[in-house]
């Protein structure tokens, strides 16, 4: 039995398909990265394993258990962007999950307790390379520390599905470059299974162990959203020959150009507007 | 030559640009003044500085003959102590109805047409129904300055709270945090700023409300004091007091300035200057 099994899931938003026919399962400890036009349902995807969308129709399973449809710490999540406390310093950002876990009614820790969510909170800093700035607050942080920052938050509770949100879309490519080592080395490290949406074929490509390709298979260029994406390319990464990524590229070239063609000739609502 | 839009006065010119226009409005009543005195010395409706000092020795410094008080302080502080607790009360309300109202859905059901409604009946027009219902004692200038600003800091409280990005609270419950949790670690931490911020432009409203409930009735009080004297055209008395109202208004919002900025650092250096 699989760890992860997607079994026939669609999304609709009223006429609108998003996603049609999913059928997946995953192991434990992949990392799958996904890509796909906007407007193909990858971040709509996500929220289904997030659990703050639940599937028109279909089920995730997880470990054989039906998917919680509401966020809980068992799934980890990086946004691209918002995903920490501005409120807080890097420590008290990391500290908090500990402190929400053992203290129900203030979520706050005090003395010996305290010290011990702050120690584990200091090692979860010092791996991803912050332990410079635990003082600072969120908004002194450039955009790849606070990723970085986000990344920690995430793992303290030790979740064993980490889901990405095109966390690195805002970086600039050389900090992207270690962000990425930063990955691989937490995902190994922690027996991750990571989902993680990029835009960039390239880092999909060689990132993760398997590229998925959300795709419009069958589209009406009348009517954008009569049909929903699917799964057009599940293939281990970092065996994908050229041409296969040339071939993968072009094909979400073209559905990104009939999508924006026919979004703007029927001036209908952006489609990135329905699955934001 | 740049654009006007493009040119910035240096720091002491525009000071100076500052300073102009209150230099202009006292020379214009100082010559004003004079030229009524000159014309009438007992003349009340542009009294000299020394009037206003005299008024002032007399108010501030002289126990009063009547009661053995220094009126201008009690006056003080007795506005001042309305002031401070209708707006704390306000303050508390506002910020708990406000949290609920953005963070949990059904209270928001609830309760958020309530408030819209209550914050269009005009405060003044029900004066006369407080003093009937609470006497014409403390409460009823405090309920008056309460009933006048809650509204806007609740429905403010509420926008805030919506405001806080749908991914930190996700976020927050990935990291096992309940409601509760999420209100007091993520949501209440993060509106604190926002209802300082709220209570300063709400401040000039809650002036206006007091010195309303303190001409219609009271013993004491700055509101109390301007239209006790203004049967007496005392403009010695009522300009002075006009502008120490102004200055603690100043001050009240300069502290919670200060303060916010002080405790919330974060939010300050996320906002653009003044918020």
């Amino acid at each position: 039995m699989s760890y992860i099994t997607i079994n026939n899931v669609w999304k609709e938003y009223g006429d609108q398909v998003v996603l049609e026919r999913i059928n997946n399962t995953v192991e434990e400890g992949e990392f799958i990265t996904i890509v796909g036009a906007s407007g193909c349902g990858k971040t709509t995807f996500l929220k289904m394993l997030l659990g703050t969308e639940a599937p028109t129709r279909g089920l995730i399973t997880v470990a054989g258990e039906a998917l919680r449809y509401e966020p809980d710490s068992e799934r980890g999540i990086v946004f691209q962007r918002y995903s920490v406390f501005p409120h807080m310093t890097v420590l008290q950002n990391v500290v908090a999950a500990k402190e929400f876990e053992k203290s129900k009614l203030l979520a706050r820790l005090f003395g010996t307790a305290k010290q011990q969510a702050t120690e584990e909170a200091m090692a979860m800093i010092k791996a991803v390379g912050l332990s410079h700035a635990v003082d600072k607050y969120p908004h002194e942080l450039s955009g790849g520390m606070q990723q970085r920052l986000a990344i920690a938050q995430a793992l303290i509770k030790k979740p064993r599905i980490l889901l990405l949100d095109e966390p690195f879309g805002a970086l600039d490519p050389g900090i992207r470059a270690d962000m990425h080592l930063l990955v691989q080395d937490l995902w190994r490290r922690y027996k991750l299974t990571i989902f993680m949406i990029t835009h960039d074929l390239k880092e999909g490509f060689y990132l993760g162990t398997r590229l998925w390709v959300f795709d419009k298979d069958r589209l009406d260029p009348q009517a954008p959203g009569a049909f929903g994406a699917r799964i057009t390319y599940d293939v281990p990464a970092g065996e994908v020959d050229p041409n296969a990524g040339n071939i993968i590229e072009e094909d979400v070239q073209a559905t990104a150009a009939a999508l924006k063609q026919s979004n703007s000739d029927q001036s209908q609502p952006e489609l990135d507007g329905a699955t934001p | 030559m740049k654009k006007l839009i493009n040119q910035h006065p240096t720091k002491p010119f525009r000071w100076l640009l500052g300073v102009i226009p209150f230099l202009i409005l006292l020379l214009f009543y100082v010559g004003a003044s004079n030229a009524r005195l000159a014309e009438n010395p007992n003349d009340k409706l542009l009294p000299a500085f020394s009037s206003f000092t005299d008024a002032m020795q007399r108010m501030a410094f002289e126990p009063s003959k009547r009661s053995g008080e220094y009126v201008f302080w009690q006056d003080t502080a007795s506005s001042l102590e309305r002031l401070g607790i209708g707006v704390g009360i306000s303050a508390l309300i506002a910020l708990t109805i406000g949290v609920m109202n953005g963070v949990i859905p059904f209270v928001r059901a609830n309760l958020s047409p309530l408030v819209t409604a209550i914050s269009l009946v005009p405060p003044m027009a029900i004066l006369p129904v407080l003093f009937i219902v609470f006497g014409l004692g403390e409460l009823s200038k405090i309920v008056l300055i309460a009933i006048g600003i809650t509204p806007f800091l609740i429905r403010d409280m509420q926008q805030r709270a919506l405001e806080i990005p749908a991914e930190q609270i996700i976020k927050a419950q990935t990291l096992g945090a309940n409601t509760w949790q999420i209100i007091v670690r993520v949501v209440l931490p993060q509106v604190m700023p926002r209802l300082i911020a709220s209570v300063r432009l709400s401040l000039g409203s809650a002036w206006l409300f007091l010195i309303a409930a303190e001409a219609i009735a009271a013993t004491d009080g700055l509101g109390y004091r301007i239209f006790l004297v203004r049967r007496y055209l005392s403009m010695d008395v009522i300009l002075p007091y006009v502008l120490w109202i102004t200055l603690l208004a100043f001050a009240i919002d300069y502290l919670l300035r200060v303060l916010s900025k002080r405790l919330y650092p974060w939010f300050h250096s996320q906002t653009p200057e003044g918020a």
